[in-house]
């Protein structure tokens, strides 16, 4: 056991002290709190585009234009429609366009509006300009018609829903963004540390096997014992690099953050739920049955990572670091006997796609199946049952909420999977370290499992 | 003296070929013994299961005469053919790693360490990546890493391969020191000289069979030819019937040398008698044979159609 201890001590070591490793776990969360302040920041409320108005029509329209989040209206200066476009083009870096309602506009013809601007206009700000103008126009038509104010309020609908689910404690408020975003972001990070670090182990033990270091090895420990010392220094690897990004992630958003953002009146998204910035609203949304949902208090600087209140969070990173060292476990094993089989890198990638196959694939099922489809039907639980795919379907079904039956049978499967998949690498393994110059085959490698001693 | 490593009735076979077909061995304690073959012979199988890489098929091992486990792994210093060190691994860092995997602790591992490594004059490159250096001084960190340990059962595969004849010579010498010290040595080469110059015994490996062992003395013994050479001045002109002249040289100003060998029943004495009534005599001696010798007649004779003798010395 203490081999197998300083095998771990040295695969762990000789990564940890790289300088690579150093600028990939500083650099890493301060590029995903850059982006992910940055994306929080543009999605902010930003400063309304101003557009001036210049109306001829003599329909006062200026005054039934509201101003949203993205677009406000000043009028414009000049008594005609040249000396008004003049007066645009001297304050055009402020003013984003310049709307022109002709003398002939009236409320039965709604023609010949122009929108003034340097180039092309987005279709974006046309759209809401437009929508603004519409809902103008139609407002005055309805008081045209004689409804009163009162009667034109109470005849607009403004249905919101409210997504509860019955499973969390007391009711809580779904949060079906920072959900989905979890679901995500949690999956491609099994992902893409699956095989990132699969690879490691399999390039680790080409190099021993390159380096011909093998035989003395060999001579000193059991080859499982050097082949699972690997495997678990490269794991705690990651986990220390998982640690330090967290760490990092989180004191960047909270003590970076508030310097960065004013108080606003939603609170801005997290890495993970960024993706979507309509659940915002709905966690900010103040609901008395729901405690965790913290809403900003005025004056205060958003907590960046509340959006994942009301998710299981528990349960989400248990899980999650369950089920990526149980998935990194079977699959770097297979990459282990891989590199032991093959005496250089190109003869390696033959192999390698069987190997990837299943985890390419359960990542692309996995999202058309529990993402855009229904995380708790039986596809879904069948992805997440078979020990291949589960490492990384069962990551995405997470923060949906999972049944903990189904956690413990997909874990013990999965742990079942990797004891498997570890025997059989490992008797792989201790032929193909000390086998030179040979070119090898499937049928080789299967003859190889039953080698005695 | 007693065995430190007994080999009995060993059997490896591999999917394609036989590896070692009934190999028994006895190397004694405290001896530098010589494992001899072609490539190919079966002389790593055999090693490979010495050293508890592979298991044997059948047979068995003994450790002074325990049954061979992992606990003897820590009395056993390896260094393979193929020799390797991790590149990115500082000389210092790589030793103290190897040698705790033999079992020493941190501290007395370190303490062996520094004195190797005075030694061996590696001072300066102690902290330096094992790439950095030189072959003939990886190797030297390769010897370090086989002995650090102290086995009492040293294996050395083809040991001053990539030395040059300096560094051959400082690493000769440690392992005589070895072995004054106690230690075993297993010595797998195909360079005679050093074979003929320190071992005490031999075994000879070919086609996964052992075909000769013993002290190297018992064997030049047994393969003395009752050939003697010859050199003087006359003119020499054997006819006996109980000798045999197996090569005839006629030097300049009525010089000579021959090689004879006598036929059974006659002495050497009976032979200088016959030729000093003949000539004048300035040299004679007994034709040894040399392990090298020994070791292309034996191969030959147990497989004559695969190699031929200058394939072997190309070899050797």
């Amino acid at each position: 056991m203490d081999k197998i201890w300083l095998i771990i001590q040295r695969e762990y070591l000789t990564r940890v002290r790289k300088k690579s490793f150093l600028v990939i776990s500083l650099l890493a969360p301060l590029l995903l709190a850059g982006t992910t302040l940055g994306i929080a920041k543009l999605s902010m409320p930003s400063s309304a585009d101003e557009v001036a108005v210049y109306d001829a029509s003599g329909l006062n329209l200026l005054t039934q234009l509201v101003a949203t989040d993205e677009v406000r209206f000043v009028p414009a200066v000049g008594a005609s429609p040249a000396a008004a476009t003049a007066a645009f083009k001297k304050a055009k870096p402020k003013q984003a366009a310049l709307l022109v309602f002709p003398a002939d506009f009236s409320l039965d013809a709604n023609q010949g509006v122009q929108l003034l601007a340097d180039g092309n206009v987005s279709l974006n700000r046309q759209q809401n300009i437009r929508k603004a103008v519409n809902k103008a126009i139609s407002e005055l038509k309805l008081t045209r018609s004689g409804l009163t104010r009162a009667t034109i309020d109470n005849l607009k609908a403004d249905v919101e829903l409210s997504a509860v689910d019955l499973t969390q404690k007391g009711g809580q408020k779904n949060n079906v963004g920072a959900t989905t975003a979890a679901a995500y972001f949690l999956s491609i990070l099994v992902y893409m540390f699956i095989f990132i670090y699969g690879v490691q182990v399999m390039r680790g033990v080409a190099e021993e096997k390159t380096n011909r270091i093998m035989e003395v090895m060999m001579s000193s420990v059991k080859p499982f014992q050097l082949m699972m010392g690997k495997i678990l220094g490269i794991a705690a690897v990651v986990l220390t690099q998982f640690g330090i990004w967290l760490i990092l992630s989180y004191s960047i958003t909270t003590l970076v953050a508030p310097l960065l953002m004013k108080p606003a009146k939603t609170p801005v998204t997290t890495a993970a739920a960024a993706a979507n910035t309509t659940n915002a609203e709905v966690a900010a949304a103040p609901a008395a049955d729901a405690p965790a949902v913290a809403a900003p208090r005025p004056g205060t600087a958003p907590n960046l990572w509340s959006v994942l209140d009301g998710l299981p969070i528990g349960s989400i990173i248990g899980g999650f670091l369950f089920f990526f060292l149980g998935g990194y476990l079977l699959y770097s094993s297979m990459f282990a006997a891989i590199g032991a089989a093959v005496d250089d890198q190109t003869d390696a990638q033959q192999f390698m796609f069987p190997v990837t196959i299943p985890l390419i694939l359960s990542y692309i099922v996995s999202i058309n199946v529990i993402i855009n489809g229904d995380p708790n039907g039986p596809l879904a639980f069948w992805l997440s049952m078979i020990p291949f795919t589960s490492p990384i379907a069962m990551v995405m079904r997470l923060p949906f909420g999972v049944p903990a039956w189904q956690l413990l049978l997909s874990g013990a499967l999965l742990v079942g999977g990797f004891i498997f998949t570890t025997w059989v690498a490992s008797r792989i393994y201790r032929v193909g370290v000390l086998m030179y110059g040979k070119k090898v085959t499937y049928a080789e490698l299967s003859r190889w499992m039953f080698y005695k001693g | 003296m007693s065995n430190i490593l007994q080999a009995i009735d060993v059997h490896k076979a591999y999917a394609a070929h036989v590896a070692l077909n009934g190999v028994s061995l006895d190397i004694p304690e405290g001896s530098i013994f010589g494992l001899l073959g072609p490539n190919g012979a079966g002389k790593t199988s055999l090693i490979r299961i010495i050293t508890q890489i592979t298991a044997a098929d059948s047979g068995e091992i003994r450790f002074r005469g325990e049954r061979l486990n992992p606990s003897h792994i820590g009395q056993i210093g390896y260094l393979p053919e193929e020799r390797g060190l991790y590149k990115k691994m500082k000389v210092g860092e790589q030793l103290l790693y190897l040698a705790q995997l033999k079992g020493l602790s941190k501290a007395d591992a370190t303490q062996r360490i520094k004195g190797w490594i005075d030694r061996l004059d590696l001072r300066p490159w102690v902290s330096k990546n094992v790439e950095d250096l030189s072959k003939g001084m990886q190797q030297k960190v390769q010897f370090i890493a086989t002995v650090l340990h102290e086995p009492s059962l040293i294996i050395l595969d083809e040991p001053f391969s990539g030395f040059d004849p300096i560094n051959a010579n400082l690493i000769k010498d440690e392992i005589l020191e070895l072995r004054q010290r106690g230690a075993t040595i297993i010595f797998s080469t195909h360079r005679m000289e050093s074979v003929e110059e320190m071992c005490d015994n031999i075994a000879l490996i070919n086609r996964s069979r052992k075909v000769l062992d013993g002290s190297v003395r018992d064997i030049k013994d047994a393969f003395k030819t009752r050939t003697y050479e010859v050199e003087g001045k006359g003119r020499l002109m054997v006819i006996h019937p109980d000798f045999e002249v197996l090569e005839h040289k006629e030097r300049e100003n009525d010089h000579f040398y021959n090689r004879i060998r006598l036929h059974h029943g006659t002495t050497p004495n009976d032979l200088l008698r016959y030729l000093i009534g003949n000539v004048e005599i300035h040299a004679f001696r007994e034709q040894i044979p040399s392990i090298n010798d020994i070791f292309i007649r034996r191969v030959q004779e147990t497989m004559p159609e695969t190699l031929t003798e200058q394939e072997l010395a190309v070899k050797s």
